[in-house]
């Protein structure tokens, strides 16, 4: 009786499971007929927000008054947000994606599933800082600088190049994340500018020289702090909200922007893309990203999360934080930096994630 | 509770376990159609992810995804993950038969709270006690923390199991291996370690799994396994293909896994006609050896319990950006408790018919319907809850981003889990009673709820417990799949630490501890 009854389930769960893998095969071409508002009705904007809750609430509460129309948000992670979308396909139920950064938006923009925005709204942001397909624009702009602990290194003997951490003379002294986005981002920058050669040979270079991994660059600051390491890869940003949570007497941690273009100094975005499929959202969506440039929503990112405000005409106030316009940043095409899965592939034949 | 006791003859005593399995038990008989047709509906459920990873690993051919899994690296992360596997599989064990033999069978004093205590780590969430032993000691980073954390965490999986067998085994065996002239060890090592077997190895094997599927632990350890080069793909390049590969390849480990523990469950099944000596075992005098107990139960409960709950403690007090918002505390708290309340009902009510049969019946197509069942708990929660995505976009897409959902995930996630504790359970059933029922004329369907399954009941009782332990602490699928605007303690918790804010997380942290210690604790009291 054994034999059956294995045959049997073996059968049936086989069959089972086929079946709507079968379909799936099959059901990709026809659910692409206007299947987007089959919902129907309910007009709310849904928000896939990769930015974390706490730093965006309270300007996604003042969106939706600005909009007027009921707006729900939906926080995670950027990137498990984009595959999320990614998964949804034209069934999506996001009207807007905000994200912390714009490999995700690339992501989604590669898969056509942004809808281009006008060119009034697009103008708005420097064109280094959007879409080259103008189907994303950049929000907030976070630069790539060198935390230092001052007891530990004087202000003048911080490199001013990511080249020089690998000398001999920063062995066992540098903490960087390499699972981080933005430290990700960083290393496509690298390879974008320098080649691929010159960037793996950096990357071996600072293994080579002992550099500490972390898991985030919250960690990475925490451990130039705490003089675990002298030098620390981190975004600009970290150490303003430290500043604004512990006071900076408190902190023993400077930061050293770097100059002269290096790729150190790469300038990312936070942005937002409207996604394409979800039509009767549309208006409300480019009424929000409109609103998220709008001076309110600007003023709220240097003043709140210290990042750079990226709309013309608004400055960040933030006490210490040098002017955008000084900044010395590598001139790249953010839109460039979506060969992220290279630079992953090159970080684990280095070993490094 | 205790079971009800059945009548009967007394079986002998060290009787060897009958040839094949429970003689006269349903072995040879079909499962009825009454858990057949449920269990294979649990089964296709929790095959889903299988059958989304097919789609998304072929979705380029499959040369593309042979590239990725044929990568050294593949072999690589397999060895990593294997180690650390192993190395906490075995410090699980070690941790957990000692404080199941110590608290059950000796003269230990204050016994039964150390038992209770040796339980609550189960409420500690894995990425919880990662960055509590990191914020204090920062060089654990790497293979070293991930094991401390993971073990500690999770050793309960088979102390309790073990505890519980240990209550059930028929203490006359000892006494007349005893009389026999073997002293006590060669008694503990002949007649009682073989009948833990099953119950450790059962344990052993959930442990296993959760190891494979973590993702916090190892990702605040910064030590690389397959959850978290999942991870990294999904973020890296958004790109589904390799991750979905590389994620068949945790699911072949899981079947090898699995088929592993059923070889070492052998032919032990420990369930007893009658009552045998009713009374429990004579505890064993500790003797000289009393502090070294004590000192050992005590370091346990320090290094698993205190700690973590002292860190946050020290967080709670200390950090400036700790905020009592109670109203908001409250209100995840009951959602939580909610969402985790059908979790645990939902999977156990897809583990009941799998762990019947399981127990029940012998054979390749048994095995198979079990095995189904494990198939989605060694994968990363993010990759379940993608499937998940996927099926519900497609097939269901009313009960999109709804709890229904939500709770359907955690049932592929955590069934295994209630069918090992259903399955234990039955075993324990003597199956003659069902074969008196059945000789009575009752249908199958009236054997199930009259005889089995209240005989079981305590045991699938412990098993939701610990079912809705968990679902408490998931934190990737809730992410994903929760409606929009729901929070969870775990996800409120990721929110704030997200931030950087350790003291705001701080009360979440606390809360969810606390509640989950709740049932945690009602399993260290629990009685078979």
């Amino acid at each position: 009786m054994r034999r059956p009854l294995a045959g049997r389930i073996t059968a049936l769960l086989a069959a089972g499971l086929l079946l709507p893998v079968l379909a799936a095969c099959g059901s990709d071409d026809d659910d692409n007929n206007g299947s987007g508002s089959a919902d129907g009705g309910d007009a709310a904007l849904v928000i896939y927000s990769g930015r974390n809750e706490k730093l965006v609430k309270p300007i996604l509460d003042k969106l939706e008054k600005a909009v007027g129309a009921e707006v729900e948000v939906r926080y995670g992670d950027s990137a498990e947000l984009a595959a999320q979308i990614l998964e949804e396909g034209d069934r999506t139920k996001a009207g807007l994606f905000f994200s912390q950064d714009a490999g995700a938006l690339g992501a989604l923009s590669q898969e056509g599933m942004l809808a281009k925005l006008p060119q009034t709204t697009l103008d708005k942001v420097d064109q280094a800082y959007r879409s080259g397909e103008g189907d994303w624009v950049g929000l907030s702009g976070r630069v790539r600088v060198i935390a230092y602990n001052p007891d530990q290194v004087a202000a003048d003997e911080v490199p001013d190049s990511v080249h020089d951490v690998v000398k001999p003379e920063w062995k066992d002294k540098v903490g960087f994340a390499p699972t981080n986005a933005s430290f990700q981002a960083f290393v496509t920058g690298m390879r974008v500018l320098e080649g691929d050669d010159a960037t793996r040979k950096w990357l071996e270079d600072l293994k080579a020289n002992g550099a500490k991994t972390y898991a985030h660059n919250l960690a990475t600051l925490d451990a130039v702090e705490a003089g675990e390491v002298s030098l620390g890869l981190v975004n600009h940003y970290y150490w303003y909200e430290r500043v604004a949570e512990k006071g900076e007497d408190k902190l023993d941690s400077k930061l050293h922007f770097l100059p002269g273009k290096d790729p150190g100094a790469l300038i990312n975005v936070a942005g937002a893309g409207i996604l394409a499929d979800n039509g009767e959202q549309r208006a409300t969506a480019q009424k929000a990203v409109d609103y998220l440039l709008s001076e309110e929503a600007q003023t709220y990112f240097a003043d709140t999360t210290k990042e750079y405000p990226l709309a013309a005409g608004v400055t960040s106030t933030v006490e210490g934080l040098p002017p955008f316009e000084s900044l010395e940043s590598p001139d790249i095409d953010l839109g460039k930096l979506e060969s992220l899965q290279e630079t992953l592939a090159m970080l684990q034949d280095v070993g490094l994630v | 509770m205790a079971a009800p006791r059945p009548v009967g003859q007394p079986t002998a005593p060290a009787a060897p376990p009958p040839a094949e399995g429970f003689a006269g038990g349903g072995a040879d008989r079909r499962p009825p159609l009454v858990l057949l047709v449920p269990a294979c509906a649990a089964a296709l459920f929790a095959l889903l992810p299988l059958g989304y990873l097919a789609v998304r690993a072929l979705e380029r051919g499959p040369a593309f995804a042979w590239e990725v899994v044929a990568d050294e690296r593949t072999l690589d992360l397999l060895g990593r993950s294997l180690g650390l596997t192993a190395v906490v599989v075995a410090a699980c064990v070690i941790l957990g038969v000692s404080l199941a033999w110590l608290t059950v069978r000796t003269a230990l004093p204050g016994a039964r709270a150390w038992s209770v205590a040796a339980t609550l780590p189960l409420a500690v969430p894995s990425y919880v006690a990662a960055f509590t032993w990191l914020s204090a000691e920062p060089d654990l980073a790497g293979f070293g923390g991930a094991a401390l954390a993971l073990t500690l965490v999770s050793f309960p999986y088979v102390q309790l199991p073990v505890a519980a067998a240990l209550r059930g085994i028929d203490p006359a065996q000892e006494e007349a291996a005893r009389s026999l002239g073997h002293g006590p060890l060669r008694t503990f090592l002949r007649v009682t370690l073989p009948q833990l077997r099953p119950a450790a190895g059962g344990g052993a094997l959930l442990v296993a799994l959760y190891v494979l599927s973590d993702f916090g632990a190892v990702s605040l350890m910064r030590y690389d396994t397959f959850t978290r080069a999942i991870h990294t793909s999904y973020r890296a390049s958004f790109d589904r293909t390799p991750a979905a590969a590389l994620s068949v390849v945790l699911v072949v480990m899981t079947v090898a896994l699995v088929a592993a523990e059923a070889r070492t469950r052998g032919r032990a099944g420990h369930a007893r006609t009658g009552g045998g000596t009713a009374r429990p075992a004579a505890p064993v005098p500790l003797g000289r050896w009393k502090p070294l107990a004590l000192l050992w139960c005590g370091a346990v409960v320090a290094v698993a319990v205190a700690f973590p709950l002292g860190t946050l403690g020290y967080w709670l007090t200390v950090g400036s950006s700790a905020t009592w918002d109670l109203g908001g505390l409250t209100e995840t708290a009951w959602a939580t408790l909610g969402v985790a309340a059908a979790g645990a009902a939902l999977t156990t009510a897809l583990a009941l018919p799998v762990g019947v049969i399981a127990a029940r019946h012998k054979g390749r197509g048994a095995r198979l319907l079990e095995q189904a069942a494990y198939a989605g708990h060694a994968l990363p929660g993010i990759t379940v809850a993608l499937s998940l995505v996927f099926f519900a976009v497609r097939y269901a897409y009313p009960l999109y981003q709804r709890l229904p959902l939500l709770v359907g995930a955690y049932a592929v996630l955590f069934l295994p889990i209630a069918v090992a504790a259903t399955r234990a359970a039955v075993l324990q059933a003597p199956p003659v009673l069902e074969d008196v029922a059945r000789s009575l004329g009752r249908r199958p369907w009236q054997v199930l709820r009259e005889v089995t399954l209240p005989l079981a009941a305590p045991g699938v009782a412990a098993g939701a417990a610990l079912t809705f332990v968990v679902c408490m602490k998931e934190l990737p699928a809730t992410l994903l799949l929760r409606p929009t605007g729901m929070d969870t303690l775990a996800t409120r918790l990721w929110t704030e630490t997200g931030a950087g804010s350790f003291a705001a997380a701080a009360p979440y942290a606390a809360a969810l501890i606390l509640l989950a210690a709740v049932p945690s604790y009602l399993l260290g009291r629990h009685r078979t």
